[in-house]
């Protein structure tokens, strides 16, 4: 019943969809992380105001589904004259996503640094600068780090949706695939282990990276 | 050409929301019962078990719901059988809160300390009086925040069963956009009803996390 010979004709039409979903996730997993942690710092030791709109931003995209906030990007927007290709309304609607869940993840890391470490670099005489990158960052993002792991490989797994308008990444691929042999389930499964692979990847060489990142603690 | 008016495209996304709130809570209950039964089977010590429930877990953390959406509409019409995009949306949506509902569990399961299954197993208690009497009564406790948390994933996650055709918020937007050429009126309208939907269970789960926190 299952058969997948059909689909190796289609081989470079995946691999073409895998390559254009790393890209994207590795563009988004930067933006995406670098917003983040600007609107963490903002919603921990800015004012009243950027509190008040860090807060609003994050509770409204958590609180909305991934479809449609990229829809209203790519659809919603050019009615207002902001025209944007499929890619970049990915683009932006991924970083916006992963940005608002970091923004979380990150805060909670900032929040774990006891406040006399703040203040001592306060007292050295450091900037604020200094002592977010010096003192802060290290090991608010050693904290967090396996959270924010699981954030980037679970908008990984939503860039899925971004098929639905029309970028060719795997999901695309798995689409005009099984529209041309008609091997759907065949087409999806492998496509989903594709993913699955990609996932753990991820995990991996988000270990590496980590390993490399907090590595002073073996050092000293 | 019908003409629609502000309220029309509100009264028909409200009627789409409906099948939205349904098909989550039917999902909801659905992975709940399946998780209970998983997290039943990790806590057994049989290990080929415990592992069965690891692969099941990673299978489906592992990849997108949509995939999953797809497999469950396809996988199951392959077998034979008719399946409506509704059923299959359902399926999909509990196999997937199952598998995070039970990570989640685990979790505030095994912040109990070893010590008080050991205790009480010394004491001559059953495995069954054990969950009954001293693990669940806990773990509830500290489980239910992040469950309710979670439910927000499941609301979300309804969202892509408009993919496979089932009509419920999303793809009423999307099919009002088409019929009113006003994307940008009409998804910012679906965005707010699921805002709506959702805001209300994640202030309640921080809310819990920070009464049940206290309390301990």
């Amino acid at each position: 019943m299952l058969y997948f010979g059909d689909l190796l004709p289609y081989s470079d039409v995946f691999f073409g969809g895998l390559i254009t979903t790393v890209e994207l996730t590795v563009l988004t997993t930067f933006l995406g992380i670098a917003l983040g942690t600007l609107c963490a710092v903002l919603r921990q030791y800015g004012g009243a105001t950027p509190r008040r709109i860090v807060a609003s931003y994050v509770e409204l995209i958590r609180n909305t589904p991934f479809i449609v906030q990229l829809f209203f990007i790519f659809f919603g927007l050019p009615a207002i004259g902001v025209m944007l290709t499929p890619w970049q309304a990915s683009v932006i609607a991924l970083t916006i996503n992963l940005g608002a869940y970091s923004t979380e993840i990150i805060r909670a890391g900032l929040g774990s640094i006891p406040k006399g470490q703040v203040e001592a670099a306060k007292v050295l005489g450091m900037t604020f600068r200094q002592t977010l990158t010096r003192v802060i960052f290290v090991p608010a993002f050693e904290k967090i780090y396996p959270a924010l792991t699981s954030q980037c490989i679970i908008v990984m797994l939503g860039s899925a949706v971004i098929s639905q308008i029309s970028v060719e990444e795997l999901t695309y691929a798995a689409n005009l695939v099984q529209s041309r042999n008609f091997r759907a389930f065949e087409s999806y499964l492998v496509t989903a282990l594709l993913y699955l692979g990609l996932a753990m990847m991820m995990r991996y060489v988000f270990k590496l990276i980590g390993k490399r990142l907090f590595s002073f603690r073996e050092s000293s | 050409m019908i003409e629609f008016s502000n309220y029309d495209i509100i009264r028909n996304l409200i009627f789409a929301a409906q099948w939205t709130v349904l098909l989550s809570l039917v999902a909801f209950i659905g992975g709940t019962l399946v998780a209970l039964a998983l997290t039943a089977l990790r806590l057994t010590r049989n290990s080929i078990l415990q592992k069965l429930v690891a692969v099941y877990i990673e299978l489906f953390q592992g990849t997108p719901l949509l995939m999953q959406m797809f497999l469950c509409f396809f996988g199951v019409s392959l077998l034979g059988y008719e399946i409506s995009a509704w059923s299959a949306a359902i399926l999909a949506l509990t196999l997937f809160t199952s598998a995070f509902l039970v990570e989640i569990w685990r979790g505030c399961i095994d912040t109990l300390p070893k010590g008080q299954w050991e205790a009480s197993r010394c004491l001559g208690m059953s495995f069954l009086q054990i969950l009954r009497h001293i693990i669940l009564p806990q773990a509830l406790r500290v489980a239910i925040a992040p469950t309710v948390g979670f439910s927000v994933q499941v609301v979300k996650g309804t969202a892509l069963a408009s993919v496979i055709g089932f009509v419920e918020l999303t793809k009423a937007g999307t099919m009002l956009n088409n019929a009113t050429f006003e994307p940008f009126k009409v998804f910012a309208m679906v965005a707010v009803i699921y805002f709506l939907l959702c805001y209300p269970l994640s202030l309640s789960s921080k809310i819990l996390e920070k009464k049940f926190n206290v309390s301990r």
